[in-house]
């Protein structure tokens, strides 16, 4: 793993914690006091400092450490959390994203807001706590006492030594373990080593404390020693070695004399640690004497320690050893490209192409005695079609995040129009094609501001009206019947009609004299140009319609619409299908062309008798269903095809809901099949065409396209005075 | 013989930078990423010393702390703490609790693995 991936892997962990902390502080939002939510946010934004800490950005490190310092006074409840703090902890977890996101881009970001923010943060600290300066330098390893400490730098000091014979200085050094020393952990013989590496040591043990053997509790410390070292090293060097067992001992060591280094080491008082000859010796516990009186002078006995100079490491030579593993991780993932996962969804497509042909070849044959082999063949599609699910589920990813994006967007909308909003989300775990997930960003941005600029009312209407003075922003999504359903709603006043129509004429979208049901008068917000914003906010304006969203949503197979009601707020359903790759059709004949619907969009089908079909004025007809009577569509007609066959015979009719219109019948001549197909773009291959949405490759061979039943019933004639209708064709004209 | 580490971290960015930095130190790597899961590893991995985070879910390092040096599993390995925060009162609240060391973050390979060495001996 080098340096770069585990930088990578920095930032996908920044946005899983950003993500927690996200969800933390909406959850503090609710129990402010919760301190387990508390405790996850502290976590996430002192994770970041952590892990920015190990690249040296030190700007994120700064930011997240003020976050984090208030975070931790929330935490030892010295500090409550009000309205206030909590738009500040808002603001902070946004500008650390920014941060976040500056530090992996290599971005410049403006210090501004940040700055601002710190300070606001600052505020809420003591005086002492804004002093405290915060240093996340290179160094590493902090030594108690607070004094200034050069860190030993050991190849200068040899180098030194050669050169210039520096002063070497005789230390006398008294340690005495405590029980809790060896309690915690230490070996003092480790510390000797340590010792040794500075210069010439010599160790000698007292036993004096040793006692009686049948009294011996060998987790006692009894031992202690008296050593001398001769070390071009100053007094807090040794003192760095001694750090961790600080307190845990006593500790004397004093600086007994310093002369000019002899260069000899044979001068010295004690003999050299690299010599082979045994440098410190401590008496064996069985040659112990029963009361020893002179401490320092006694027993010097067998067995020996020998303390070596330990070779200096050599870090980047080593091969690795027993291979090293990780014991236990979190739920075991794999990063793969995701060029790779396409380029297989890609192959999975044209197997499921290549099984439909090889079905179909083999049923041309004819083969007397086929049985055995269309159950292989029929397990064949099984596994196609689990292979191909398997594979979608790999890009499919929840919409938790960018729901969670959505969140900064109503606090940026509510700031900016000076409203109050909250939202909501709902089935934030539902699972989308990573695709539509980042092409939704900007339609749902779009809609979120829209919902709290157009949509809620300010604190002062509301609560005049009866309403909680904080608007509700509710985003959910959900699987239903092989779509993804995206319901973003507000619990504002509701659209107003009596406008839209007013702007729609103004516009010269609509003829003045042109009577529109109440959905009709809804669905002009989607027409190009329209625009409601009575005056230009900060956020409206900027160019971005509702037609933009709903092409952007068109693009990716879905469609788009609007309930309101009038007082209680407006709902926006997106409806998108699971996967943009392959979709289940009915294979269908229309004229004498082969085509594929999706069935995702057919409620009923329907062999109509002749007594229920009833025709209106010359041309329309209307099928009666259960009592309703249901506009037929003649696909054929609708696409400039010409079906006599399907009119004579009144063929069959597939029921469809569109947005625009609660149900119509979608007239074709006959349904050969019900298979899953692969999509393939009509636009990128060849060039948009009206009513079809896309193609695709039958078993055999063919180019088949496949109609989007919403557009065909906009291009049909039923309804003259639909303005949606009429707009669409004008549309087709300019395109 | 192989030092074998065991690092308690819930920072993925931390345990990534601790692998690395000690398997090429020639350390025997082990990870867990709450202090539950240090915990329980402990007794298989069987490690010679412990590098344990402060604030985790979960358990946090003094929790670990305490658990490893006490109760059933009582153990004598070096436990070094890692702390973003220096200051003087967590340190005596770890040794208090029976840490061997600490190491501040951001730490360099090189004194990371000579506090290592320092604590278990181990030759690179």
């Amino acid at each position: 793993m080098s340096m770069n991936s585990i930088r990578d892997t920095f930032f996908e962990e920044c946005e899983e914690l950003l993500e927690a902390l996200v969800e933390g502080l909406s959850h503090m939002e609710e129990a402010s006091d919760d301190m387990e939510v508390i405790n996850a946010v502290f976590r996430s934004v002192h994770s970041i400092k952590g892990g920015a800490g190990a690249f040296a950005l030190d700007r994120l490190v700064n930011f997240a450490h003020a976050f984090e310092t208030v975070m931790d006074k929330v935490r030892d409840r010295e500090l409550a959390v009000d309205e206030k703090l909590m738009a500040l902890f808002h603001r902070s977890g946004d500008q650390l994203s920014d941060l976040v996101a500056s530090a992996r881009d290599g971005t410049d970001l403006d210090p501004t807001a940040e700055d601002s923010i710190v300070k606001e943060l600052e505020s809420y600290l003591g005086p002492e706590a804004k002093a405290e300066e915060f240093s996340f330098s290179a160094v590493t390893l902090d030594f108690d006492g607070g004094a200034p400490i050069d860190l030993p730098d050991l190849d200068l000091a040899d180098e030194a030594s050669d050169d210039q014979q520096p002063k070497e200085n005789l230390f006398e050094v008294h340690f005495r373990p405590e029980r809790a020393l060896y309690e915690n952990g230490h070996e003092p013989l480790l510390l000797f080593d340590a010792l040794a590496e500075l210069g010439p040591l010599t160790v000698e043990a007292d036993l004096a404390r040793l006692p009686d053997f049948d009294s011996f509790d060998p987790n006692d410390a009894v031992i202690s020693w008296n050593m001398s070292l001769v070390t071009p090293e100053s007094e807090t060097t040794l003192h760095e070695i001694f750090e961790f067992v600080e307190g845990l001992c006593e500790l004397n060591i004093s600086l007994s004399s310093q002369a000019p280094c002899s260069p000899k080491p044979e001068a010295l008082p004690v003999e050299t640690a690299s010599e082979p000859e045994p440098i410190a010796e401590v008496a064996s516990v069985a040659e112990q004497q029963p009361e020893p009186k002179e401490p320092a002078e006694i027993s010097i006995a067998a067995p020996d320690i020998v303390l070596e100079k330990q070779p200096e490491a050599q870090p980047s030579a080593l091969p690795t050893a027993a291979a090293p593993k990780e014991t236990r991780g979190p739920k075991p993932t794999l990063r793969v490209d995701l060029d790779r996962v396409d380029r297989l969804i890609n192959t999975v497509g044209e197997l499921i192409i290549n099984q439909a042909m090889i079905s179909q070849r083999i049923e041309e044959l004819d083969l007397p005695t086929v049985a055995h082999l269309t159950n292989e063949l029929e397990a064949y599609k099984l596994l196609a079609r689990d292979i191909q699910e398997g594979v979608m589920a790999i890009r499919a990813q929840p919409v938790k995040p960018l729901f969670q994006r959505m969140s900064r967007i109503v606090r940026e909308a509510s700031d900016a129009t000076h409203k109050k909003a909250k939202l909501v989300t709902v089935g934030d775990s539902t699972e989308v094609d990573k695709t539509v997930i980042e092409r939704l960003a900007d339609p749902l941005t779009h809609m979120i501001r829209n919902a709290v600029d157009h949509g809620l009312e300010t604190s002062a209407i509301r609560q005049s009206a009866g309403k909680e003075p904080v608007g509700t922003i509710r985003l959910s999504a959900a699987h239903r019947s092989g779509s993804v359903f995206i319901e973003i709603s507000d619990d504002g006043a509701g659209l107003d009609r009596e406008r839209i129509l007013a702007k729609a004429i103004e516009k010269n979208l609509i003829a003045p004299d042109v009577e529109l049901s109440e959905p009709e008068i809804d669905n002009l917000l989607f027409l190009p140009g329209f625009s409601t914003a009575g005056q230009v906010s900060n956020l409206s304006g900027r160019g971005v319609g509702m037609d933009v969203v709903k092409n952007a949503v068109q693009a990716l197979g879905g469609r788009v619409s609007i309930a309101s009601t009038q007082g209680k707020g407006t709902t926006f359903t997106i409806v998108l299908p699971l996967t943009l790759a392959v979709m289940d059709g009915f294979v269908i004949s229309v004229g004498n062309q082969t085509m594929v619907i999706p069935i995702s969009s057919i409620l009923e089908t329907i062999r109509p008798n002749s007594k229920d079909i009833h025709v209106i004025g010359t041309d329309s007809q209307l099928v009666n269903v259960r009592g309703a009577y249901v506009p037929i569509v003649d696909v054929a007609h609708s696409l400039g095809l010409e079906d006599a066959k399907a009119r004579e015979t009144n063929g069959i009719l597939l029921l469809v809901s569109t947005e625009a219109q609660d149900l119509t019948a979608l007239r074709v001549s006959a349904i050969h099949d019900q298979r899953q197909v692969v999509i393939k773009s009509l636009e990128s291959n060849y060039t948009a065409i009206p009513g079809v949405s896309a193609a695709t490759i039958l078993g055999d061979g063919k180019i088949a396209l496949i109609l989007d039943p919403e557009e065909l019933i906009k291009l049909a004639h039923y309804n003259p005075l639909d303005p949606f209708a009429q707009n669409t064709k004008m549309e087709l004209r300019h395109a | 013989m192989t030092t074998k580490v065991l690092a308690i971290d819930d920072s993925r960015t931390i345990r990534n930078l601790l692998r690395v930095s000690l398997e090429s130190a020639g350390f025997e790597f082990h990870s867990a990423c709450d202090g539950q899961e240090g915990v329980d590893v402990f007794p298989d991995v069987d490690p010679d010393v412990v590098i344990t985070d402060i604030n985790m879910p979960k358990m946090d390092g003094f929790g670990v702390i305490g658990s490893l040096r006490s109760g059933p599993n009582r153990t004598n390995v070096p436990i070094l703490v890692l702390t973003t925060e220096s200051s003087d009162d967590l340190k005596a609240r770890a040794r208090g609790a029976g840490a061997t060391g600490w190491i501040v973050k951001p730490f360099d390979d090189a004194s990371l693995v000579s506090v290592l060495r320092r604590l278990t001996g181990h030759v690179s």
